[in-house]
């Protein structure tokens, strides 16, 4: 009987053990940190990209419409690929977006401007990559949108494509 | 020659009291950025990352150092910003309960076999 009871316990523990590990297989190990959390957009300080001057969230934020923040830099191909995208977004007049150019050169940046054509109705620099690290961002590209409320509502990690567009029209309509 | 004297004095108390407070800025900055996870390279510190994202974190923690803000108040700060899973140590939460009480109660479980094991032989 107490064999039988030992046999049983073990058979639960490693079933128990099998269920955990092939539960763990099929989960990635990469963290993403928890992204449609609603969030305050940061207060901050930081340079203009044309004008060089300094400029105060507030002042960035003022108007009464939907923002996006994009995250970029002239060195990061995805950058390239989602431009088009956001080209297309900023001929919409409900949203106005926001550049933050990560960690890059000013000629190198203003090339890709020139070359790809310039989406946002401001740019700032974000040289050291603190001011991305205020808004939660660990990579590039990265995207906010933040709402009416100044509220970050949605964050797109990677380049984004279609359907994401889709659906920032579907939200800001 | 007195008042050189006091003044050589005074001057070298404030210079080492300023290399202490340096110091001491320096010890809690690597000690907090031991308990910060790269999430670049994820299974690094951000103390031992080279990564963009550490290197920003590393600018973060000293400027926030110098503001003022303590150690928990940066951990705050970097929880709000990534979640939890930022920092190596977990804070007791209800995420967190069976994580920290488990080997606790594993104690408790283990204890009182060993007892009625004792008791049993005795």
């Amino acid at each position: 009987m107490k064999n039988k009871f030992s046999l049983f316990i073990i058979v639960i523990f490693l079933s128990l053990c099998f269920v955990i590990f092939y539960k763990g297989l099929n989960t990635s190990n990469n963290y993403t940190p928890k992204v449609n959390e609603k969030k305050n957009i940061p207060t901050f300080k930081a340079k203009d990209f044309y004008s060089n001057n300094y400029i105060s969230s507030d002042k960035i934020f003022e108007e009464n419409i939907f923002y996006i923040v994009n995250i970029w830099a002239s060195w990061c191909v995805p950058c390239r690929t989602e431009h088009p995208l956001l080209m297309q977004l900023s001929k919409n007049q409900s949203i106005k977006l926001i550049g933050l150019n990560y960690r890059d050169n000013f000629n190198n940046a203003k090339n890709f401007i020139d070359d790809f054509g310039n989406p946002y109705s401001r740019i700032l620099i974000d040289k050291d990559g603190t001011l991305g690290v205020e808004f939660g961002a660990y990579g590039v590209p990265e995207t906010f949108l933040i709402d009416k409320n100044k509220d970050i509502i949605k964050k797109f990690v990677g380049p984004i494509n279609n359907e994401i567009v889709n659906e920032i029209k579907l939200i800001i309509k | 020659m007195k008042v050189l004297k006091i003044f050589i004095i005074l001057f070298l108390v404030t210079s080492f009291s300023e290399l202490k407070s340096d110091e001491v800025n320096d010890v809690l900055k690597n000690k907090i950025l031991k308990n910060i996870r790269c999430l670049i390279c994820q299974g690094q510190s951000v103390y031992d990352s080279e990564s963009d994202f550490a290197s920003s974190i590393k600018l973060i923690v000293d400027k926030k150092i110098n503001e003022g803000l303590k150690e928990k108040q940066i951990y705050q700060f970097l929880r709000e910003k990534y979640g939890d899973w930022v920092i190596f140590d977990p804070q007791l939460n209800k995420n967190t309960y069976v994580l920290w009480l488990l080997p606790l109660l594993l104690f408790l479980v283990g204890g009182v076999i060993m007892r009625k094991k004792l008791m049993f032989t005795n």
